[in-house]
């Protein structure tokens, strides 16, 4: 038995069978509904935007990892959900060099800038929007209306003949220009509850679907992928309030409270964003203020902001602010009892009383 | 049946490959054994013989004065030496190695015991001493130091038939085929600490156990057997003590200071033997598994049997092995040199084959996916304890409360990015022990 070779390490000896290059295969598979109901109301230009997003920024997280001589990570598809949220977040009427523009924002400065994967303190797709946001304004916000024309014009750029005849507004967006009682009138007319839940209706090119977006968050939560507790308090926490402030006259309007979940991209931020392991908090409790904390932005935006959507700035907010939940919601000691935390922080108090009165005398 | 403790994992059991073999004598006895001084916690025995020496199975070979337990000679034979030989845990250990006369003698004092009913708790503590029990589930710690500093403290005993690591079935063949060793032993433990009721907690991935333990006792009320959900690390003293009674032991504290007292189930039936057999702790049932071995068994070996010898009698090595481990996957030793041998707490010898090899990445990169968080029983951040660890700052690695760390191994296990956590926690704990040294 000499010639045996045989391995030494650390235990443990066994490793669950996911990792890092499973997970993000799973939340792109999870993002397939949502993409076909997209390309299904957009039409084919969509898918190409799509693709176009996710090879460039592989290609820009490849060039800067090159460049500065770091390993290539491009394996662990993290680059390819950037540039497939991105694409999601954006109208489908967005001309590509725009989008190339975001991509470069997302992976180059927002990621790699702060240390590449698993560093960044902000969700890249959502910083990416945010920037085209404020630096393209207009075509940021010139919706497509859903179908069969979009099918049309394929293969062909955009041109302003095509923004003219095709766009519209969103649900939100009509919400926000007409005052409350007209907006619902006209909104109702204009898309249905069911065209919501549906996906029929103008918008970016993943929020549209809210169908879609709920199978892709059931998928990744019976996957294990991501948990339950920050989408679940985000959009309860929209839905309570929306519910209980409805601005469609009434209180507790469900009606209401249902367009204002199904529309501008909250199930989508709920479940594939505001759940990005990177820029959410790691406590469980932690995770439970996150959303709640989301939630509450959303509806103070939408109501009192001057923009019609929420989901990307409350994302970004509380992204910011990880850090300290993390460090306000550690973990109780394992053995540590109230009465023991108690004491101690009564013996703490104590101490601090005595070292007082200790310097006075 | 509920999960009572917080977090823990479940990896794939491949307890199959040797739970329905019955525990088997070995074919050929070793031609030597090497029985190492250290196989408990506490100060190594001292070698009370010396070379040359005849000795019988059973006798006294190595005496302790501190904390610790008597080791005895498990084959008879002669004496061949007394040096340090490597030992499981990778350093060399004192050892005494004994030539094999295959003819068993058994020694004299060795011989079952009458008027086990008239014995008195001190008795049966002094017994359990003499016999050398140790905690025969991993840490090793002497009985009878464990009874004795718990009687009047402890009103709960608890005995750990978890085996709640992979791959592992020697607890559980042991409990299916020697029930009534249980049984008796839990009797002696409750004798010893004045108490009148015992559990027995078990995972219900063997529920033929938990069915065989009930039917023995029959309508006997004084000891429960409870069947727990099959979770890692079920069987970790604090984790079994919250799911049977809900108690935390506090951080530093010892589960008697909560009113427990937990036996491994082998320590249990060898405390029986002690007692009622007088026989002393010389054998345990060893599972020989994993994919690199031709048959997967479980096995009454001798202490101080080499590895070698062991695994040949489970058929050899199947094609190429690429790690043995003394221990079970999530807590075992890496062994590198098969002239090791068997100890008190060697529960287990798995080889692995190269299909069942832990993951790796030569770049681990953290993605703070929070696995870690949610799996750690004892309530504590890894992904933060990683982090400053990584930059050796060992101040904030201590108010992460790494100390409370038992290597468990579950957040290395669920880690997507395949970063050798466990490794760097012990890292971190060696510098910050040392730091503490210092000052």
């Amino acid at each position: 038995m000499d010639e045996l070779k045989l391995s030494v390490a650390s235990s443990p000896h066994a490793s669950h069978p996911v990792g890092t290059q499973s997970l993000m295969r799973d939340v792109l598979i999870a993002l397939i509904p949502a993409m076909a109901m997209g390309i299904y109301v957009f039409g084919f230009r969509a898918l190409i935007q799509t693709i176009v997003s996710v090879i460039f920024c592989e290609i820009f997280e490849w060039g800067y990892c090159k460049l500065m001589h770091k390993p290539i990570p491009c394996k662990d598809l993290s680059a390819a959900i950037t540039g497939v949220l991105l694409v999601f977040v954006c109208p489908v009427t967005l001309p590509y060099w725009t989008i190339i523009i975001g991509d470069f924002f997302a992976i180059v400065i927002v990621k790699q800038l702060f240390g590449g994967l698993g560093t960044n303190f902000l969700n890249p797709a959502l910083a990416g929007r945010a920037f085209l946001m404020l630096s393209y304004p207009v075509p940021m916000t010139t919706w497509a209306l859903p179908g069969q024309a979009n099918w049309a014009p394929l293969g062909m750029s955009v041109g302003q003949d095509y923004i003219d005849a095709f766009t519209g507004a969103t649900p939100l967006s009509i919400d926000y220009m007409k005052n409350a009682e007209d907006a619902l009138n006209l909104t109702a007319s204009q898309f249905s509850l069911g065209d919501m839940f549906i996906g029929n209706i103008g918008g970016t090119v993943g929020e549209v679907s809210a169908i879609a977006l709920l199978i892709g968050g059931i998928y990744l939560i019976c996957r294990g992928v991501i948990r339950p507790r920050i989408p679940v308090a985000y959009i309860a926490t929209v839905a309570v309030l929306t519910l209980i402030f409805s601005r469609s006259g009434g209180h507790f309007d469900f009606v209401w409270m249902l367009r204002e979940i199904f529309a501008g991209g909250l199930f989508l931020g709920a479940f594939f964003m505001a759940t990005d392991y990177v820029t959410s908090p790691n406590t469980p409790k932690g995770e439970i203020i996150f959303g709640i904390g989301a939630g509450l932005l959303v509806v103070f935006i939408r109501y009192f902001g001057g923009y019609p959507e929420g989901v990307c700035y409350s994302i970004l907010v509380m992204n910011i602010l990880v850090w300290l939940i993390d460090k306000a919601t550690m973990p109780a000691r394992f053995g540590v009892t109230k009465e023991m935390r108690q004491a101690e922080k009564e013996a703490a108090k104590a101490a601090k009383k005595a070292a007082k009165e200790g310097s006075e005398a | 049946m509920k999960q009572l403790f917080y977090g823990g994992v479940h990896p794939a059991e491949h307890k199959e490959l040797s739970e329905h073999k019955p525990i088997r004598p070995l074919n050929k006895a070793p031609a030597e054994v090497v029985i190492p001084m250290s196989m408990h916690i506490g100060a190594p025995c001292k070698p009370v013989v010396a070379k040359g020496d005849t000795v019988m199975v059973g006798q006294v070979i190595g005496e302790t004065a501190g904390l610790g337990a008597p080791i005895h000679a498990s084959v008879s034979g002669t004496v061949k030496a007394v040096e340090p030989r490597p030992g499981t845990g990778g350093t060399p250990t004192m050892s005494v190695v004994i030539e094999n006369d295959f003819q068993n003698t058994l020694h004299p004092d060795c011989k079952p015991r009458e008027n086990v009913d008239a014995l008195t708790p001190q008795e049966i503590i002094d017994i359990i001493r003499d016999a050398g029990c140790t905690g025969m589930g991993g840490a090793g710690f002497p009985t009878h130091v464990k009874i004795s500093s718990a009687v009047g403290k402890a009103d709960t005993i608890i005995i750990n038939g978890a085996e709640c690591e992979p791959y592992i079935t020697a607890d559980h063949r042991l409990m299916l085929e020697h029930g009534e060793k249980i049984i008796g032993g839990v009797r002696f433990i409750m004798k010893a600490l004045q108490l009148d009721h015992a559990y027995i907690g078990i995972e219900n991935n063997k529920m033929d156990a938990v069915a065989h333990l009930r039917e023995l006792l029959g309508d006997a009320k004084d000891v429960t057997v409870k069947d727990l959900r099959t979770r890692y690390p079920q069987g970790a003293e604090k984790q079994l003590i919250q799911a049977i009674t809900g108690r935390e032991v506090p951080p530093g504290k010892l589960p008697a200071d909560v009113g427990c007292c937990v036996f491994n189930a082998a320590t249990t039936a060898a405390i029986y033997d002690a007692v009622a057999n007088g026989l002393p702790l010389f054998q345990r049932v060893i599972t020989i598994t994993g994919g690199a071995v031709n048959d997967p068994v479980n096995l009454i070996a001798p202490l101080g049997t080499p590895f070698s010898h062991l695994i040949e009698e489970a058929g050899g090595f199947k094609g190429t092995p690429a790690r043995v481990i003394a221990g079970g996957p999530m807590m075992g030793f890496a062994q590198y040199d098969m002239s090791v041998t068997m100890g008190k707490a060697s529960n287990c010898i798995l080889v692995l084959s190269k299909d069942e090899m832990p993951k790796t990445d030569p770049n681990p990169t953290c993605i703070r996916c929070a696995r870690c968080v949610n799996v750690c029983p004892m309530h504590l951040t890894p992904v933060f304890m990683n982090m400053y660890g990584k930059q050796r700052r060992w101040s904030e690695v201590e108010e992460l409360r790494i100390m409370d760390c038992m290597e468990c191994g579950c957040c290395q296990f669920i880690c997507p990015a395949r970063i050798p956590l466990v490794q760097q926690f012990r890292t971190a704990k060696f510098a910050i022990r040392q730091a503490a040294a210092k000052k």
